[in-house]
């Protein structure tokens, strides 16, 4: 079993991405057989309201029982509480804002409430580091990388909230991670995607420092290629049951 | 056969206390790949007794010894490109030809000077002259300077390459970082001008981009830094290309551009 707990359907609207429609995503999981993907409605991310996608997102969701619908929250906005619950009502695996798209202080007060209520919601929320290589963006797209020091203050905010950050190197992870007690780490989860391997391997640093317990394979695609997550993966000398924890099964602890 | 045409060791003199474990890390990683030769370079001290891409010539020849020393001890995996300062000419020169006849096979330019520099035409022509690649390191579009680095982009190595239109130059690490679609666009049309595909990056389209940038015949394998992205993108690469066509981006480009005789199979 491979759960892909980071992916995305739709356009990107910096640069032209290729196979982002459902059926082209379909493909992609075929061809490097991953069983589930969570999935975010890509354009609505960078929209001024980008819950306007969820009901897009659900529909699609609700056509193909390989995607499960992870929704989009703005905490700014009036009536955010009902994504929640629309979230929960339709089996949604968690929600996610992206703090830095949206123009709000990844660590201020409609952030904190927002980790709040999904505290109190038992849904985990999801939160990218980047989309793209800040190197590689298009000149109008200014939108920071998401603070270390925002996920140290929002994991600090709630004593129930479970966060699961995307896109994070092996730096971010262990400043986030030592930044944090022992009971705070145990509600952060990682997303593999963007942690090198070798020669540096610094995802098997991570693993012995950090735990393999923290991290659930994710993708990033149709952004990036799926291939490079399972190539990280085929890298290590994992036991079977190592790598089903990081593929399947410490998913299941992010939505206890 | 596949010919990582990107990649690099440490040595002794150089800040890493991990350099064995990096070293050994990338050859254990490229068996599990199945990387047929390591085309690689040390770019001088790595930062100890001067910058990396600013190597003072006493560190361009420690760095090359140690490479030399690699490839003598892995002489089936490692090959090594003569890596040099263009600011210090008779010393680069000199350094090219010493390395060349101890068996290296490319010349490496990191980021010393602009590509387009005439600092660069001596280096180029001693690449012609001995038939070798250049292997130059490119942020993609680079639309200002970068501390550490008096880096190049696609235009400036175009500069170059139709200066020099009988030396190919491998455009380094189309993924490693910057506006890879500027590049691809520049390079087109200069049939010297190959890509190696390796750096981190591992965005969807790249490679559809980069096949229809320059087509197959000129583009080379390799990795860089990050051994998983470019073992992803030779996985992707098995499902756009036929079998012959993939053969071309692993290793018979790379056999077409390197002297003869220089990876096993040639």
């Amino acid at each position: 079993m491979r759960v892909d707990c980071n992916a995305f359907i739709g356009a990107y609207p910096w640069r032209k991405v290729p196979y982002t429609s459902p059926g082209e995503v379909l493909k992609a999981l075929d061809r490097t057989e991953i069983d589930v993907a969570w999935i975010t409605h890509l354009p609505s991310l960078f929209w001024r309201d980008p819950t306007e996608g969820n009901g897009w997102l659900y529909k699609t969701a609700r056509n193909e029982k390989r995607f499960k619908p992870v929704p989009s929250v703005h905490p700014g906005l009036a009536n955010w509480e009902d994504v929640l619950s629309d979230a929960a009502n339709s089996g949604a695996p968690a929600v996610r804002c992206d703090p830095m798209y949206l123009g709000l202080d990844p660590a201020g007060g409609e952030m904190r409430v927002l980790a709040a209520a999904c505290g109190a919601s038992r849904l985990p929320l999801i939160l990218a580091v980047r989309l793209e290589d800040s190197r590689q963006r298009h000149p109008n797209d200014r939108a920071g990388d998401l603070p270390a020091a925002a996920v140290r203050a929002l994991i600090r905010s709630d004593a129930d909230v479970r966060l699961l950050v995307t896109h994070a190197d092996r730096g971010f992870i262990e400043e986030v991670h030592f930044g944090s007690t022992p009971d705070e780490a145990r509600r952060l989860w990682w997303d593999i995607c963007w942690i090198w391997g070798p020669p540096e391997d610094h995802f098997a640093t991570l693993l012995d420092t950090v735990g393999l317990e923290r991290f659930v394979f994710g993708t990033g695609q149709p952004l990036r290629l799926p291939e490079n997550s399972i190539a990280k993966l085929d890298l290590l000398d994992l036991a079977r049951e190592q790598r089903d924890a990081i593929e399947s099964k410490n998913i299941q602890g992010l939505m206890a | 056969m596949l010919v990582d045409v990107h990649a690099h060791f440490l040595h002794a003199r150089t800040p890493r206390a991990d350099w064995r474990e990096r070293n050994v890390s990338r050859l254990t990683a490229g068996a599990k790949i199945g990387i047929s030769v390591h085309v690689a370079s040390i770019l001088g001290s790595w930062g100890l007794t001067s910058p990396i891409y600013f190597p003072s010539p006493r560190d361009v020849s420690a760095g090359n010894d140690a490479l030399l020393a690699l490839q003598r001890e892995q002489p089936d995996a490692i090959r090594g490109y003569a890596c040099v300062n263009p600011n210090y000419t008779a010393h680069a020169r000199a350094e090219i030809l010493r390395c060349l006849d101890a068996g290296m096979i490319g010349i490496k330019l990191a980021a010393s000077r602009r590509a387009d520099d005439p600092l660069l035409d001596p280096i180029a022509e001693l690449a012609r002259e001995r038939r070798v690649p250049i292997l130059q390191h490119i942020w993609q579009h680079r639309r200002r300077d970068w501390p550490g680095q008096e880096a190049s982009d696609a235009l400036e190595l175009c500069a170059l390459a139709c200066r020099h239109p009988d030396v190919a130059f491998i455009l380094a690490h189309i993924g490693g970082g910057g506006d890879w679609l500027h590049s691809l666009h520049a390079v087109t049309l200069v049939p010297n001008v190959y890509v190696d595909l390796s750096g981190s990056g591992v965005d969807g389209g790249m490679l559809e981009a980069c096949i229809e940038s320059v087509g197959v015949g000129r583009l080379l394998w390799g990795t860089d830094l990050t051994m998983d992205t470019g073992w992803a993108k030779l996985r992707y690469l098995e499902t756009l290309l036929s079998k012959d066509e993939l053969a071309l981006v692993r290793w018979k480009n790379a056999a077409r551009i390197f002297p003869p005789g220089a990876f096993p199979a040639d």
